[in-house]
């Protein structure tokens, strides 16, 4: 399926983040967006709002995030594709929400534009801090897809991959943008609409009675149908059968929830991208994401430079994470080091993962703004003599 | 070569515009690379308020400015704040009338433009901002003039692109003459 | 044997509700006494004689006891999360205004926990029905005080008795802008029946709140008797007072109940002024939406 040539801004613009997340948006055929006001977000969803009239879409500002996370919903279930737009505080109270979409396998996606928490925070500042919220933020056990863009043409082109990701795999996608990457300008190259891939929604086309709304394909994803075409399907939150139904028993339980952990774990090797460079001879490996993977590069130009060996493996998608790769990078790497806009979350991951085959270092930084390279560089060196 | 200009100003003056044409004209039309970053929060919506462009022949990685070789600043406040942060042998862009370049480094080479004034007599003070981007043009030869034209024509409002044209080709003309005195 | 089979079906009487409720989720959660069935029935017989497309009909419920009623009804029906069916409703509306839809909830999920998504889609007028059951009680939870407790009334979070002021729900939903606000009980099953047909065919923000018996909890609890006793209270104290003034309307422990429809007017509802903004703003660049 391809992109709506009436709605994509084809050529090269010179965008911030947010407004590429925007454009990505429209592109990947979304067409209901609701939002609330959060610096470092709100350009997305005003560019939406000056876009969509004369698109066909529908933009509403909600009451809060609580209610635009779930009016998203709605809209999906009557058959649009939707996404809503926040940063840290919101994202906090859009996690009930997550949990909601995970659950009853609503294709939706969720926009974070990180900024330095907890709480308030700096509101106009930088930082990475809700990468293990958006693991784990809602509560109970379910699969989800995050990924991060380093620039604002991956703000574009991944806002794209996000939503295809969430039609494919009936999930909630989250993109894990940050204050620097939206607020960046830089060129985005927007294809012609007949280049841009568009994931169809999975909706089901068999014999109506015998249509069940949470019996799973081979790759453990149910088909969908919406709201109005007469199946008169009922969808819960509640732990439910094939057919939608409530059922409160330790064996549905069982039934349902490794399911929808399982149809992102056994798909990881389909949904998983990163990015590496120079990792072939490397003694040291840099796992970045999102800004940092940009700041790391200067560190590392200047090892190598100086005879160091360093590889750089780049996470788009954060989340379901590459374990196997660092696994096999562990038996071989004399070290990692992972620089992230927090004090330690990605990290937690690329350790455990190592299985201590490897030391893993980690760059913290508390956000407000990125990384001084120095600090990566020095890592490196550290790493090397194994303080 | 990695160029990076910082500018600074006052609300209204159309700080944030200058720094925007001066990335788009380098990537959209002028095949490099440039990432724009603007300071963001109450501090740009008070009187301060900044811009920072990197310009490059290759892909930029550090979003950041780390040492501006191009400081353009169009009050005595970004003025005093941000002089000592360009590196030495860098171009000091100042606009003559509002800025008062008191203790003026002797390691830099300095510009400067009555930019208000030219802005005025072409009948809209709002151009200030285009001016001086010509003139960084002339003065820094950084970006090619004809695409610094044409990223001008695409982000101003329509119906204003003479206008602000006009105010472009002040600020460069000015800053060819200047230039050319300097040479001699 | 197949005539046989016939037969025996031709003896069984059904409901004539029946073909409304999804019967393989029977027997229901509710107890002995609730009201919440009373609505239901008087819900579905409003839709049988409403002329509406059941297929276009849409019901979302949030949590709670009225919460499960989404669950029991043969139409596309979402149970979302504690307070949100409101903004679940809002986007479903929104991307199908082909579809008919309706809120339906109960007093602590859309007046406690829901109660500013309440207020603002009464005030934007989205296009949407929401029906409260007003227990005056959490009930899903053991019986805890809710927004609507009635003052001096006991719950399991107030041993001592409830000193909190309790909403009027239909002044709050008049003075947030819906267009049609009624009041009725449990016991006013061919009134409240009516009213939701009227409800339902009213474009824009209509509300019928439905005091309805809570026989475990509270009326257990404040020595009130069983659902028949509740239900005669009501017959014995509801005065029918249409277009009361919705101030005058506020209820207090085991007062006198003013029902009646109090509200019914006309205002564009939300899609419809976007429509005409647009088409004003943008001229003939701008399609009507219409999902």
């Amino acid at each position: 399926m391809k992109s709506d040539p009436k709605a994509v801004l084809t050529g090269a613009h010179f965008l911030d983040g947010d407004h590429a997340c925007s454009e990505g948006a429209i592109a990947a055929g979304c067409r209901f967006v609701a939002g609330y006001p959060i610096t470092p977000s709100t350009e997305v969803v005003e560019r939406i709002a000056e876009r969509f009239p004369l698109i066909g879409g529908v933009f509403i500002q909600m009451e809060d995030e609580i209610a635009s996370s779930i009016a998203i919903q709605g809209a999906v279930w009557a058959g649009k594709k939707a996404m809503t737009v926040t940063s840290g505080p919101g994202f906090s109270l859009m996690m009930e929400h997550i949990g909601l979409a995970a659950m009853t396998e609503t294709p939706c996606v969720f926009v974070d534009v990180q900024r330095a928490g907890p709480s308030t925070g700096l509101p106009t500042q930088p930082a990475q801090g809700d990468m293990m919220q958006a693991r784990w933020g809602s509560h109970g056990d379910y699969g989800i897809i995050a990924i991060s863009p380093n620039s604002p043409q991956e703000c574009f082109d991944l806002t794209i991959k996000a939503f295809n990701l969430s039609e494919q795999y009936r999930v909630p996608v989250l993109l894990m943008m940050d204050e620097c990457v939206g607020h960046m300008t830089e060129r985005v190259i927007i294809p012609p609409a007949e280049e841009i891939e568009i994931f169809p929604r999975r909706f089901y086309d068999g014999p109506k009675d015998e249509y069940l709304p949470f019996k799973p394909d081979e790759d453990l994803v149910p088909k969908i149908v919406k709201a109005g075409d007469g199946y008169r399907i009922h969808i819960t939150g509640l732990t439910h059968d094939e057919k939608g139904y409530p059922v409160m028993t330790a064996a549905a339980q069982e039934k349902l929830i490794p399911r929808l952990v399982n149809k992102i774990k056994f798909n990881a090797e389909k949904i998983i991208e990163y990015k590496e460079d120079n990792i072939d001879d490397a003694d040291v490996v840099i796992v970045s994401y999102g800004i940092t993977s940009r700041v790391a590069i200067p560190a590392i130009e200047q090892a190598r430079k100086e005879g160091i060996k360093v590889g750089h493996l780049r996470l788009i998608v954060v989340w379901p994470f590459p374990e196997k790769r660092i696994t096999q990078l562990a038996g071989r790497v004399k070290s990692f080091v992972v620089p992230e806009l927090n004090q330690g979350q990605i990290f937690y991951e690329v350790e455990r993962n190592a299985y201590g085959k490897a030391p893993v270092y980690l760059v913290p930084h508390a956000g407000g703004t990125v990384h001084n390279p120095k600090d990566i560089y020095n890592t490196i060196l550290k790493s090397l003599k194994g303080k | 070569m990695r160029t990076e200009i910082k500018i600074g100003g006052f609300g209204g003056q159309g700080v944030i515009l200058s720094g925007y044409i001066i990335g788009r004209a380098a990537s959209i039309y002028d095949n490099k690379y440039a990432t724009m970053i603007q300071s963001f929060g109450p501090e740009a919506r008070g009187s301060a308020c900044s811009a920072q462009v990197i310009v490059d022949p290759n892909e930029i990685a550090y979003p950041y400015i780390v040492q501006p070789q191009i400081l353009i600043v169009m009050s005595q406040e970004a003025y005093t704040k941000f002089s000592t942060e360009l590196a030495p042998g860098g171009i000091l862009i100042t606009e003559e009338e509002l800025v008062n370049p008191i203790n003026l480094r002797k390691d830099v080479i300095h510009y400067s433009i009555p930019a208000t004034r030219f802005a005025e007599e072409l009948g809209k003070r709002l151009v200030v901002n285009i001016v001086m981007i010509g003139f960084m043009t002339a003065v820094t030869e950084l970006i090619d003039p004809e695409a610094m034209q044409k990223a001008v024509i695409a982000s101003v409002p329509k119906g204003t692109e003479d206008l602000n044209l006009k105010a472009f080709n002040k600020g460069y003309d000015y800053g060819l003459k200047l230039k050319k005195e300097k040479a001699s | 044997m197949d005539e046989q089979i016939l037969e025996i079906e031709e003896s069984i009487p059904v409901n004539p509700i029946e073909s409304f409720l999804r019967t393989d989720r029977m027997p229901h959660i509710w107890c002995p006494g609730c009201g919440i069935g009373t609505t239901v029935n008087c819900f579905t017989r409003a839709l049988e004689t409403s002329g509406l497309d059941l297929n276009k009909v849409s019901v979302v419920s949030g949590i709670g006891c009225t919460g499960r009623v989404a669950g029991y009804l043969n139409l596309d029906s979402f149970h979302t999360t504690h307070g949100r069916p409101i903004p679940f409703a809002t986007g479903l509306k929104l991307a199908n205004p082909e579809l008919k839809v309706v809120v339906y909830s109960g007093d602590g999920d859309l007046f406690a926990i829901g109660g500013n998504h309440f207020i603002h889609a009464a005030r934007r007028n989205l296009d949407m029905t929401v029906i409260c059951v007003n227990n005056s009680i959490y009930g899903m939870t053991g019986g805890q005080v809710a927004p609507t407790t009635p003052i001096s009334a006991t719950a399991s979070t107030t041993p001592h008795g409830n000193f909190e002021q309790p909403f009027n729900l239909p002044y709050l939903a008049d003075s947030c802008g819906a267009v049609y606000v009624a009041r009725w009980t449990a016991f006013h099953v061919r009134h409240l029946t009516k009213s939701i047909k009227e409800a339902l065919a009213k474009k824009g923000f209509s509300f019928i709140e439905i005091l309805a018996p809570c026989p475990t909890l509270y009326s257990r609890r404040n020595k009130l008797g069983d659902g028949l006793d509740q239900m005669i209270y009501y017959k014995e104290n509801s005065e029918i007072k249409h277009g009361a003034d919705t101030k005058s309307v506020a209820l207090d422990f085991q007062s006198k109940i003013i029902v009646g429809k109090f509200v019914d007017r006309d205002r564009p509802d939300y899609l419809t002024l976007m429509n005409e903004h647009y088409q004003k703003k943008f001229g003939d660049k701008y399609t009507p939406y219409k999902g």
